[in-house]
Order: C-alpha cells, then sequence, then structure tokens
C-alpha cells in the first residue's frame, strides 16, 4: 500500500548531539502508526523536524494528498506544512491560554479561509458569512470531540484531560489528512484514556484521517496501533505490528535496559 | 595614516566603554533572558555618584588619587546595590510571567531611574572633575592617545580577564553557567538560583559603573540621559558579539567603536548615532546570532 | 495584623532605601559655585516613605498569589466590562451619558480646555492604534512615534510645498505610515520579540536623527510652522471655532477607529493576532504565516499614527523633531499598558487618564514622566491585565439554540 507520509533517512544534529540518526518511517493510509521509545529517543524531535520546526540536517520528507502526486516538504515553513495537510499536537500543551475553547479551534480554521483586513474591518457578506461557517464548524468539531460544554470558557480553565483533547479538536480543524499526536495521553486518568483510545479510533474510521502517535501507555499504543516503530538514541531499532514488537528481544532491553517503568 | 591611527585608538577608547557596558546586558540575558534596559541608568547612577563623592571630597581638601580610588569605590558599590534592587523589584516578581511584561517592566525602570536623577539632581549637564591620573611618559604621544584613554583600555581588558576568570573557574561561575542552560535544571540540582541572578545584577552593575566612572572622567560632563543612548548602543554591541558571551561584549564594542569612529571621520559626524542603530538594525536581521554566537534551535 | 517580625522586614527595607538613595537624594553638587547641598529632608522622606511602602508592597504581592491561586482553582471574577456588558440597560445607559458629555464639552468649557481635550483625544488614537500591535498581536514597538511623525511630516510637507489639505493628507498620511510600518517591519518582524523591541526604538531613532539633520527636508530642529488647520468646505473659522471643529474631528475619527479595531479584533485576523501573542510556534503549527500576520498588525498600527500625525500637525499647526522622541513611544506604552492590553476601553481610559491628570493636577506635571515609568513596572508586577482588561467574544451558532451554552466562567 502506497504511505502517505514516508521519511527516508532522516538524521538531525544539536550542535554535537544527533537526536535522530538515518530514520525510516512510512505511514499508510487509513493506518494508526505509533513511535515509541524512551524519553529522550528523538521522537518529539522526529515531529518537530516533519512538521517543519526544526530543519533536518538530513533526509527527505514525501508527502501523498488525497488524489495527488507525492510531493517533497523539506524546507516548507510549518504554517505551510499544516496547510498541505499534516496537523499535530504538542507533548507540552500549547494552547491559547487566553482565548476560548471554541477560539482554539476556530484558529485551526484559519488556513482554509479566506477574510483579509478589508473584509473584517467592513464586515462585508462574504467576511460574515465565512465567519458564521467557522464558527458552526468549529462548534461542530468540539461536539464531536465531546468538549461542547466548554465552548466558551478561556482555555487555561480547563481540565487537564479536556485541554489534551482540545489540542486534537483544534488539530483537527485545519482538515488534515494526516494527524500527529505527540503523547495525548499523558497525564491522563485510566477512565480518561480509555476515552481517548475511542476518540483516536473514530477520528480515523469516521473521518478518514490516518494517525500517527507517540505514547508512552503500551496499553493505549497496543489497542490502538496498525504499526509501531520503536525509537532509541535517535535511531529505529524495530517496527512491526503489535504482536512483533510486544517479543522482539531488542524493544525489550531498549525499555528495560534504559528506563525500567516508562 | 595619522589621522587613521587617531580615529583607530578613538574607536578603541569608544568601544571599551561599549564594551564594559554590554558586559552587564550579555550576563543579565545570560542567564534571564532579558534586556535590562534600566542598565544604562545603572551607568549613569554609577557616574553620578562618582561625581557627588569627588566634589564632597575635593571641597573636604582629599588628594587626587584618593580621591579617584574612593569615588571609583563608591561608584561601584552604589551601582551594585541599584542592580540589585532593581532586580528584586521589577523582575524578579516576574519571572514567570510572560517576557513580554518584564521587558515592559524594564523600559518603565529605565524611565523611572532617569527621571529619578533629573528630578532629584538636575536637567543640566554638569562638568565631571578630571579624575585619571596623567602618565608624563606618554606626553610624547598625547595628540594620539591620552593618558585617560591608555587607563579606559587598560581597565577594560582587565574587567573582562577578571570576568572570565570568575565565569570558567570559580564555583559562582559555574552556578552562573548551570543557571544559564538550564534555570529548573540547576534549581533542582542545588543551585540557589535567587542568589546567582542577584551576583549577576552585582557584577554587571558594578562593571557598568567602571564604565561610566571612565567615561565620564574621560569627556568630563554628565547628565540623567547619558544612560539611555549609551545602554543602546552598549546592547548593540552585546548583540554583535553575541549576546551571552563575555569575549562577543568585548569584541562587539570594538566593533562598534570603530564603526562610530571611522565613521563620523570620515563620512558625518551629524549622525553618529544613526551609523551605531543601522549596525544593530542590520546585525540583527542578517546575523541575530552574532559573531561569537551559534545559531541554535528554540526547543518546542 | 501586623508582626514584630514584619516591622523588622520593613525596618532593613527602610535602612537599605536610606541607603541606597542616599547620593542622589541627599547631596546635590553645585560644581560652579562649589558648594554642596545637604537635604536631610528627603532622607527622611525616603525612610518613612519606604517603610510605610514596603507593608503596602507586601500586601498587594499577597493579594496578587491569593489571587492567582483563586485563578487555578477557577474562581475568578469576570472582568469589569463583561459585567456590564451583561447588563444591556446600564451599558446602554452609560454610552449614552458619555456621548451626550462629549456632544456638549466644547460648549461648556473654554477653548484652553478643548484644546487639552483634543490633545487626549489624539492619544486616544495612537492608543488605540499601538494596542493592536503590542495589545493584541504582542509586538513590543517601541519606535511607534517614528509612525506618527511619518504622518505629522508629511502633513506638514505636503502642506507647506503643495498646500495640499487636510481632508486629503488625511488618508494619504495613513497611507504613507503603512508604507514605513510595511518597510520596516519586513526585515524586523522575523526577529524574537526582545531583538523587536530594541529595533522599533533604533529605527525610531534614525527618523527622528534624520528629522533633525537633514535640513534641507525636513528644516531641521526649528521645524515647520503655518501648518493649515483642517478646513470645512472653505469657510473660514475663528480660532475659538476651529480649536471646536478640530475636537469633533478626533471625536469623529476615534470613533471610527473604536469601530474598526473592534471589528477587526473580533475577525479571522484579530484572532490570529491574539493567537500569536499567546504562542507563537502553535501558531505557526496551525497554519498562520507568522510574518504576514505580524505585518498586518504592525502596518494597521502604523496607519493609525500616520493619522495621528496628520491631526497632530493640523491641530498644533507647528511642527518639529522634538515632538517625536523616544519618550512619547514610551507615554503611549504606558497608556496600553495602564489601561489593559488589548482592550479598547481600558486604552481609552487610559489615555484620558495619563494626558488629563498632569494637566488638571499641575503639581503632577514634574512627576509626569517618573510617574509612567513607575506606572510600566507596578502594572506589570501587580496587574498585568491593565485597569479594565479585554474580554473575549461570545459567539452564536447553529444547532445549539440561539444564545451559546455558558460553560461556567463566571456571569
Ligand atoms: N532544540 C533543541 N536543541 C538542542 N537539543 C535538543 C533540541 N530539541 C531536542 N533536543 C535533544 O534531542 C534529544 C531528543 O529529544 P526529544 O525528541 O524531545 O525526545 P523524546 O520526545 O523522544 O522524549 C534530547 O536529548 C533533547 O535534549
Ligand atoms: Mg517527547
Amino acid at each position: 500500500m502506497e504511505p502517505i507520509l514516508d521519511v527516508k533517512s532522516m538524521t538531525m544534529d544539536f550542535g554535537g548531539l544527533r537526536a535522530l540518526d538515518r530514520l525510516d518511517l512510512d505511514v499508510r493510509k487509513g493506518e494508526i502508526a505509533a513511535l515509541i521509545g524512551p524519553n529522550g529517543a528523538g521522537k518529539t524531535t522526529f515531529f518537530n523536524c516533519i512538521t517543519g520546526l526544526y530543519s533536518p540536517t538530513q533526509g527527505d520528507i514525501l508527502i501523498t494528498r488525497p488524489g495527488r502526486d507525492p510531493e517533497r516538504i523539506n524546507g516548507l515553513k510549518p504554517n505551510h506544512v499544516t496547510e498541505k495537510g499534516l496537523a499535530r499536537t504538542f507533548q507540552n500543551i500549547r494552547l491559547f491560554q487566553n482565548m476560548t475553547v471554541l477560539e482554539n479551534v476556530m484558529i485551526g480554521r484559519h488556513c482554509r479561509t479566506r477574510t483579509g483586513v478589508a473584509g473584517a474591518m467592513l464586515r462585508l457578506k462574504s467576511a460574515r458569512d465565512e465567519e458564521q461557517t467557522v464558527v458552526d464548524h468549529s462548534y461542530h468539531i468540539l461536539e464531536r470531540i465531546g468538549l461542547s460544554r466548554f465552548v466558551n470558557e478561556l482555555a487555561k480553565n480547563l481540565p487537564y484531560g479536556a485541554q489534551r483533547r482540545l489540542e486534537i479538536a483544534r488539530a483537527m480543524a485545519t482538515d488534515p489528512f494526516l494527524l500527529l499526536l505527540d503523547e495525548p495521553a499523558a497525564g491522563m486518568n485510566p477512565q480518561e484514556t480509555r476515552a481517548l483510545d475511542d476518540l483516536i479510533k473514530k477520528i480515523r474510521d469516521e473521518e478518514g484521517i490516518s494517525i500517527l502517535l507517540i505514547e508512552h501507555d503500551m496499553k493505549l499504543v497496543m489497542s490502538l496501533s496498525d504499526r509501531i516503530f520503536v525509537m532509541d538514541y535517535g535511531r529505529k531499532i524495530a517496527q512491526g505490528s503489535p504482536d512483533e514488537i510486544k517479543n522482539d528481544p531488542k524493544v525489550i532491553k531498549a525499555y528495560l535496559g534504559e528506563d525500567p517503568d516508562a | 595614516m595619522e589621522y587613521f591611527i587617531e580615529l583607530f585608538l578613538g574607536g578603541l577608547t569608544r568601544g571599551s566603554i561599549y564594551a564594559l557596558i554590554a558586559l552587564g546586558y550579555t550576563m543579565v540575558y545570560g542567564i534571564i533572558e532579558l534586556i535590562n534596559f534600566a542598565h544604562g541608568e545603572i551607568y549613569m547612577i554609577g557616574a553620578f555618584t562618582a561625581l557627588i563623592v569627588a566634589s564632597v571630597l575635593t571641597l573636604l581638601g582629599f588628594n587626587e588619587l584618593s580621591i579617584l580610588v574612593i569615588a571609583s569605590l563608591c561608584a561601584v558599590i552604589w551601582a551594585a546595590s541599584y542592580g540589585f534592587t532593581i532586580e528584586k523589584l521589577a523582575y524578579k516578581p516576574l519571572r514567570k510571567a510572560p517576557r513580554l511584561s518584564a521587558l515592559i517592566s524594564a523600559i518603565g525602570m529605565s524611565i523611572f531611574l532617569q527621571n529619578y536623577v533629573l528630578l532629584a539632581q538636575t536637567s543640566d549637564f554638569l562638568p565631571f572633575p578630571a579624575l585619571m591620573p596623567e602618565f608624563g611618559f606618554l606626553e610624547p604621544y598625547a595628540h594620539i592617545m591620552s593618558s585617560a584613554e591608555v587607563i579606559i583600555v587598560l581597565t577594560t581588558a582587565l574587567v573582562m580577564a577578571a570576568l572570565t576568570f570568575l565565569i570558567k573557574f570559580t564555583r559562582l561561575g559555574k552556578a552562573m553557567r548551570a543557571t544559564a542552560q538550564d534555570r529548573d535544571m540547576a534549581l533542582l540540582s542545588g543551585v540557589n538560583v535567587n542568589r546567582v541572578i542577584s551576583f549577576t545584577f552585582i557584577i554587571g552593575s558594578a562593571t557598568a559603573a567602571i564604565g561610566g566612572v571612565l567615561i565620564a572622567s574621560h569627556i568630563g560632563m554628565i547628565n540623567f540621559y547619558i544612560g539611555f543612548i549609551a545602554g543602546i548602543k552598549a546592547f548593540t554591541a552585546a548583540v554583535l558579539g553575541g549576546i551571552g558571551s563575555v569575549p562577543g561584549a568585548v569584541l562587539g564594542g570594538m566593533v562598534l567603536g570603530w564603526t562610530e569612529s571611522f565613521a563620523t571621520g570620515y563620512v558625518s559626524s551629524d549622525y553618529e548615532d544613526v551609523f551605531a542603530f543601522t549596525l544593530l538594525v542590520l546585525i540583527l536581521i542578517f546575523r541575530p546570532e552574532g559573531i561569537l554566537g551559534r545559531s541554535t534551535t528554540q526547543k518546542v | 495584623m501586623i508582626t514584630f517580625a514584619e516591622i523588622k522586614r520593613s525596618v532593613l527595607v527602610s535602612l537599605w532605601f536610606m541607603f541606597l538613595t542616599f547620593p542622589i537624594m541627599v547631596v546635590r553638587v553645585n560644581p560652579i559655585e562649589e558648594v554642596i547641598e545637604w537635604r536631610w529632608r528627603n532622607l527622611i522622606i525616603i525612610g518613612v516613605g519606604s517603610f510605610a511602602i514596603s507593608f503596602v508592597w507586601r500586601y498587594m504581592m499577597e493579594r496578587k498569589e491569593a489571587g492567582l491561586k483563586r485563578k487555578e482553582a477557577g474562581g475568578e471574577k469576570p472582568p469589569l466590562v463583561k459585567r456590564i456588558m451583561d447588563r444591556p440597560r446600564l451599558s446602554r445607559s452609560i454610552v449614552g451619558l458619555v456621548v451626550a458629555f462629549v456632544c456638549v464639552f466644547p460648549f461648556l468649557f473654554s477653548t484652553y480646555q478643548v484644546t487639552i481635550m483634543s490633545t487626549a483625544l489624539i492619544y486616544v488614537m495612537l492608543g488605540l492604534g499601538l494596542n493592536i500591535v503590542i495589545g493584541l498581536a504582542g509586538l513590543l514597538d517601541l519606535g511607534y512615534v517614528a509612525f506618527y511623525a511619518v504622518g505629522a511630516y508629511s502633513y506638514a510637507l505636503l502642506n507647506f510645498h503643495f498646500g495640499v489639505g487636510f481632508w486629503i493628507a488625511l488618508p494619504l498620511g495613513g497611507l504613507l505610515g503603512a508604507l514605513f510600518g510595511i518597510l520596516l517591519g519586513f526585515p524586523v518582524l522575523r526577529l524574537r520579540g526582545d531583538y523587536l523591541a530594541i529595533v522599533t526604538l533604533g529605527f525610531g531613532e534614525i527618523i527622528r536623527l534624520i528629522l533633525e539633520n537633514w535640513n534641507d527636508f525636513s528644516f531641521g530642529p526649528s521645524g515647520i510652522a503655518g501648518i493649515s488647520r483642517p478646513g470645512f468646505f472653505g469657510i473660514d473659522m475663528s480660532l475659538n471655532t476651529a480649536t471646536t471643529y478640530v475636537y469633533f474631528v478626533l471625536i469623529g475619527l476615534v470613533i471610527l477607529t473604536v469601530f474598526f479595531v473592534n471589528r477587526l479584533q473580533n475577525s479571522r485576523i484579530g484572532r490570529a493576532w491574539i493567537a500569536l501573542r499567546e504562542d507563537e510556534i502553535a501558531c505557526q503549527a496551525m497554519g498562520i504565516d507568522k510574518t504576514r500576520t505580524k505585518l498586518t498588525a504592525f502596518a494597521l498600527g502604523a496607519t493609525w499614527a500616520g493619522m495621528a500625525g496628520v491631526v497632530f500637525a493640523a491641530k498644533t499647526t507647528f511642527i518639529n523633531p522634538a515632538s517625536f522622541t523616544f519618550l512619547e513611544s514610551a507615554i503611549i506604552l504606558s497608556i496600553v499598558v495602564l489601561g489593559g492590553m488589548g482592550s479598547i476601553p481600558g486604552v481609552i481610559l487610559g489615555a484620558l487618564v495619563l494626558i488629563l491628570l498632569p494637566e488638571y493636577l499641575r503639581a503632577f506635571s514634574d512627576y509626569r514622566m517618573i510617574l509612567f515609568g513607575g506606572i510600566l513596572v507596578l502594572m506589570m508586577v501587580f496587574r498585568p491585565q491593565g485597569l479594565i482588561s479585554g474580554v473575549r467574544r461570545v459567539y452564536q451558532f447553529k444547532g445549539n439554540g440561539e444564545k451559546a451554552p455558558n460553560g461556567g466562567s463566571g456571569s
């Protein structure tokens, strides 16, 4: 099957530190893939590289948008990567704290809308219509993510679990074909994690959005993933189905050797 | 050729002063990532303190050398005290606030101190006594470089050496570097971060005061406003060299000093400050990490 | 209750400040007559003052920390503006009163008062313009006065050389302001926030120095006099009438500004500005073009400064570079910070307080700048949201009845 994201031999150096070392990774259409590994393995760095926040030292990033030819997105600015259909969440929640929940999601619609300064100042009909569509659409997303009761709350006043979900909602608003989730279950209680499990499956099944997630909660990873990639010290040390990964001695060693309670 | 040498040495003197002030900017920025806008005012207050102390001592009939020593010492002590106090009042409460807040607070502090001196002292230029001794053996070269200029350059070199030693080899220096790298980690590994930050302000302010005394007795005039322009220029020097780096501040000061000296000497003296600002704008746009700085990726 | 320990602390603070301020506050040298003035009274004032203030300071700190805790617990009181807006009758009557006062003001008070009020209104415009840049987009522009100068000089010069009238110069001034904003903004807006502050400060100074030194172009420090007042279908006006007329022109412009800024801040563009202020990286990751969004804010802010400059030149009929120093930028910044970054009523209040107070309380006017400096620090430390904090809009949407459900953030 054709990959929709295909990363080839990606390397990222910070001064003397090699955070990613010739990493290959691909995500296929309609799948949920997971990227796991001990803390400091370079998982977040990998996300930052493909979303244009860092510029990788080496390697190719290819994406295939639905119904289009593969294209290389190296060197694109983060906002252009998002426009192409890759959206992400952040490990250390980065919501717009002093904006309402609805507005946070509306920001996600920015790159799919047009209203300019003149339209906004004169409140032209086209601007008003677009605004209403954005409001309705954003509210609709919040309903599906299960956050509609918080619409007019400021983001900073939300409970932790809800903030993580809001990050997902905001990313969904950009109409992605691939969603990159960085530790979406971090800090959630078991109940919230179960709800997240359902949510992620729902996003894939109902919206047809493929997902690549970084996660430490093995139960969640095993339940969700079609395929798993394992990283350690910037390298990919294993890849395969959940069952294959569970029994891979290299993976067990990486985890037990470095970080027994991860 | 002689004109060239004159401009070169003039630039060296100028640059030394910028370097002395830039050191404070660079150290504070290195440690709490704040442009301490009030730093130029510390330099001005240092100069004022020296002027006041020197005048009192002159009236009391002290000899020249003891005036120089005592006045400089007082300038350093008071400037350091102001630096310490400002940090506690205006910056420490804002450590967890957005960067913009601390920056606005710093600008407020700068305006406050300028007007504090204006109201408590005067808005006029005050003549500053020539405190620095004349060296007889430099007499023949006086038209190129005066004793005062030699003292300025030497002092700068000395201060930079002392600071480099402090940062590289002492416990305090180690704690400063640790705090600069990662404040939370430093705190976890037992560094008293508050004290380190206070020390940084004290040392930076003391250095600025030395610059204040030197330039004031060299130029012979001060008023409440001298810190503002000097502050921006010294910041330019700090950025030019690579903010956060001690040798960078000195190098930046020199480059700026020469730029100004040659530009005013060969082009036009009306636009003296414009050259410095233009240099600042250009460096920030084309090489924001500075001459000695390394470019880093902001951690996400 | 004031404990012994607290008193001890305050005594120490007081002693420290007496030491700290000793050379500057107590000794004054008159180097020409070679006499020294010892002002011991100042020492006592500082001692007693800092003793008292240290209690207030500690009390305020405690209150602030308690406030933060309350906020974390979610029990935040909604801002004043929101409470007023939630009561339409009250807010309508407030607006009515203000409108009535504004209309009759020039007929009740002297020309002098009207002139002062007009000055305050220019600062309202400047404040609202800078509010776009700092309050909404979070860009600390310390050279804002440069655009004000661009507006003022473009009218003055166009009027002087070509006899261009006020009403043509007004949009031109705005346009030129925007143009300069884009020209300056384009290279510098990629910089980090604090570098932006110092570069804009540098640019502001460059523009002023050029105006001061380029005599052939700007007439140097002596400035330009005899600039025409705003015309009204070519009717000749007495000084009094002209002053009143300028006042109403300004009222009109302020209303227009409020109207536009209000629409902008609740639009797609305005939301992007605020998001940028909140988190630049997340903002880019959500598909917002950082540079372009910043540039828009910068240019729009400059547009208003340009227009305010034109009005200023027309109102005073004389301008020189001394009106466009860094202090002017600092005053406008204080207005925005005191009033509340991102809050329109806040900025209006800030401008009126900071400009009118020193005019009416003469005793204050010497202490004007030190007050502004102090305000910047104190507001940041104790009340960063300003006197009147901004409110986020509540949207209406389909499928959920007329009124949006309110999650309970107050109301
Ligand atoms: N901007 C940066 N500058 C320097 N080092 C970085 C930067 N970003 C990440 N690193 C380093 O790269 C390594 C991988 O980090 P990260 O990708 O966050 O790991 P993970 O997400 O797998 O826990 C770490 O050693 C980290 O310190
Ligand atoms: Mg990570």
